[in-house]
């Protein structure tokens, strides 16, 4: 992985001092709440409901065994010994006190790490794919382009005010696994005929309340011109980006308002008069940062190692751990591991220990080469493991809770932290998936099910990504109470859609069994091992519709109106 | 006393003979000093009335378009640009247009919601000089524009990004 050098290290330890000096200004009165909020939000740090919420950036969702147990001990000793992984393959800890944050941030620093631009009106973290690197459908390792974003990106003073957020997202691979076409900027590597590096530029992305997929700006970039285009861009939006409405403030909104074309234009013109100056990059910095993602030393091993054969075979739930828990290397008797963070019922998706943290650690010393990265379905990886030590590595997860067996499945939910922390949402999301894990714990079904997504989240700001999930449960505050609304059909990666509003909302107690009703839909209409969502898009919305709005039923009440709703409080387990 | 900073052979420092004033299109002509005007003014003035341009500055919105002043960039000795907040970036594309593609080399200053921790992110934007918000102590603002400042990027003040600047090996 990237390590840092002199000037990195500088510029990180020059934040935390300068994030000291502010934080005593506010602590003072020298600076208002209005003042400070945006510098504390472009050093992660939210005001939830109970405390200070601190957000960390992992840099496109790779971590050093020490990061991860630097991240161990902030949750030990400033948190309440865990962290929650996000879906912008960051880390949130929610109980900071805004005190301690400079202290926090020196250890981070200590680590080569920071909470730079993780919130705030600006580039956020810049993601890409877990499996970059390794996995074994990638066309070329997206991680130094990324790296090199981050870098341009950090503290760039002319972007650090922009009329909303910014997120960007680069991906290598056949099946895009970083959901590239809901970024502000979605960025797709590849190569050209004569085997040079292209980019294909899709501007205009994003989820929240307006869910919009991302349109092609440009194709055929070579990436020479990466910083120099996405400058453009950002100037573009910078410009003549809305500022009057928060909810119209994304750069989605100003390309619709445009029409992509025309938008497309203006890039390009801006382009024009800065795409030969001294931003444009060179091969030898490519290289620089190339070299510290260099491939780890791995042995030559045969792709089939027989002890790990024999054990698929004595072992039934290894095998199916090892079937649906691993991913294709791209070397030769290697694979990459996904750790479940969603045990079920038992602890919120994403949420780690800093015990496990440190087990996680210790095991990607053990077996792999000390790097770990963080899954934008918040999952944790291992991306290096031989095939031979799996089983072994299998029994640690095992011990520590981390080797359900679900990933990619219909338990291994998506969601926001919601209104248990959040102050933004108008729902609680973790007692909904909770429920939804506790009704579905029945591992041979969730198998037979087969791949399928479900994304919550708590209010409409869609930090959950349910507009994406083949089944997308958004919660809505009606008069005092929550409810919430599904959607069905949406989906991440090459084929990413939208999802489609199923009907009438639901009270969180009735919505396992919305579900329910939603799969039995599914499983009569399938064929052979069609994938729920394959479904959904042959049959379409009706069926379904039909399988859960069903006549004279308690589902159906729910919504008449509030005041009957109350009166005739429906029943959660109709049958379990 | 003014709240005016500026750059002097690269040191920021308080100005204190500052006689710049901003005057609006309904405000009658200040009597002596130096006024900043609305650019329909300021080519009143100047290019009809004959006033001498060292004298007269241009204020310029967040949505007014660069191109209008352009004709006259070498005339012009101070281009004001507004931050109605300062959580509003527009200026800082702005500035950093007015000095790479315009070639503007007069003193492009902040006027508005002026405060000290975006004085630096406004230098680097082709900013030199800053009216600091009333409100606001002057010698704390100062501090801004002292101490650490590397970027990555290059920007307006440093055109060369980093990394055409890194050692070898670095």
């Amino acid at each position: 992985m990237y390590h840092y050098d002199s000037y990195d290290r500088a510029l990180v330890q020059a934040r935390v001092e300068q994030f000291r000096d502010q934080v005593s200004r506010r602590l003072s009165g020298a600076l208002s709440e209005e003042e400070f909020l945006p510098l504390r939000l472009q050093n992660g740090v939210y005001l939830q409901r109970h405390a200070y919420m601190l957000r960390v950036a992992i840099p496109y969702g790779t971590l050093a065994s020490d990061q991860l147990r630097t991240l161990a001990r902030i949750a030990d000793e400033y948190d309440r010994g865990y962290g929650h992984f996000t879906t912008r393959q960051n880390i949130q800890f929610n109980w900071v006190e805004l005190e301690q944050v400079p202290d926090i941030l020196q250890v981070l620093a200590n680590s080569d790490m920071h909470a730079i631009q993780t919130s705030g009106n600006c580039v956020r973290n810049i993601t890409t794919e877990a499996f970059a690197g390794v996995a074994g459908d990638e066309l070329i390792d997206p991680r130094p382009l990324a790296e090199i974003m981050r870098q341009w990106s950090t503290v760039n003073p002319e972007f650090l005010f922009l009329p909303r957020k910014f997120k960007i997202a680069i991906s290598s691979s056949d099946s895009d696994r970083a959901a590239v076409r809901s970024h502000d900027i979605g960025l797709y590597l590849y190569r050209g005929e004569s085997g040079e590096m292209l980019l294909k530029v899709m501007v205009g992305g994003g989820l929240g309340r307006t869910p919009i997929l991302n349109e092609t700006v440009r194709e055929g970039l070579p990436w020479q011109h990466l910083l120099t285009y996405v400058e453009a861009v950002l100037r573009v939006y910078n410009r003549y980006g809305r500022r009057d409405n928060k909810y119209k403030a994304r750069i989605k909104i100003l390309v619709k308002a445009l029409g992509v074309e025309t938008f497309a234009k203006e890039v390009e013109r801006e382009w024009e008069q800065i795409r030969d100056g001294v931003a444009e990059l060179t091969n030898e910095e490519y290289d620089r940062v190339a070299r510290g993602f260099a491939p780890p030393a791995y042995e030559r091993i045969d792709a089939l190692d027989p002890e790990y054969g024999a054990w698929l075979a004595r072992d039934a739930a290894f095998a199916v751990w090892a079937q649906n828990n691993t991913q294709a290397h791209k070397v030769p008797g290697y694979a990459s591991v996904v750790l479940s963070t969603k045990p079920g019922a038992a602890a919120p998706p994403g949420d780690v220990t800093g015990e496990q943290m440190r087990t996680v650690a210790d095991l990607a010393d053990k077996y792999g080469f000390g790097e770990i990265r963080v899954a934008h379905e918040q999952n944790l990886v291992l991306p290096d493991i031989r095939k031979r030590d799996l089983y072994l590595l299998w029994k640690a997860l095992q011990a520590n809770n981390l080797a359900t067996p679900n990933v990619g499945l219909l338990s291994d939910v998506i969601s926001c932290p919601g209104g248990d922390y959040c102050s933004l949402a108008s729902t609680r999301s973790l007692p909904v998936a909770r429920a939804i894990q506790q009704r579905f714990d029945d591992l041979d079904f969730l198998h037979d099910l087969g791949g399928l997504s479900l994304n919550i989240s708590g209010c409409v700001n869609a930090c959950g990504h349910h507009h994406i999930g083949n089944i997308g449960i958004l919660g809505v505050d009606k008069k005092g109470e929550e409810f919430f609304q599904i959607t069905i059909g949406g989906s991440q990666g090459k084929e990413s859609a939208i999802g489609k509003v199923l009907g009438r909302a639901f009270r969180a107690e009735e919505v396992p069994e919305a579900i329910d009703r939603l799969l039995s839909v599914y499983l009569n209409y399938r064929e052979l091992e069609e994938r729920f969502v394959d479904t959904v898009r042959r049959i379409g919305l009706e069926p379904f519709k039909e399988g859960v709005y069903r006549q004279n039923d308690n589902l159906n009440d729910g919504q008449k109106g509030d005041q009957q709703s109350q009166q005739n409080p429906v029943k959660a387990e109709v049958s379990a | 006393m003014n709240n005016t900073l500026g750059m002097i052979d690269g040191v920021a420092t308080h100005l204190v003979d500052d006689d710049w004033v901003l005057v609006d299109d309904e405000q009658e002509r200040a009597t002596g000093g130096k006024a900043i005007l609305s650019l329909e003014r300021w080519k009143k003035r100047v290019l009809v009335e004959g006033e001498e341009t060292d004298s007269c500055g241009v204020l310029l919105g967040p949505d007014d378009e660069l191109e209008e002043v352009f004709p006259w960039i070498d005339r012009i000795p101070l281009i004001a640009l507004q931050f109605p907040s300062f959580r509003d970036g527009r200026a800082y594309s702005q500035a950093n247009l007015l000095r790479t593609r315009y070639k503007f080399k007069g003193d492009l200053r902040a006027v508005g919601d002026v405060l000290r921790d975006q004085l630096a992110l406004m230098r680097h934007c082709g900013f030199s000089s800053f009216v600091v918000r009333e409100d606001k102590s002057v010698a704390d603002a100062l501090k801004g524009l002292e101490g650490f400042d590397l970027i990555y990027a290059g920007s307006a003040a440093n055109p060369e990004p980093l990394f055409r600047r890194r050692g070898p090996g670095s």
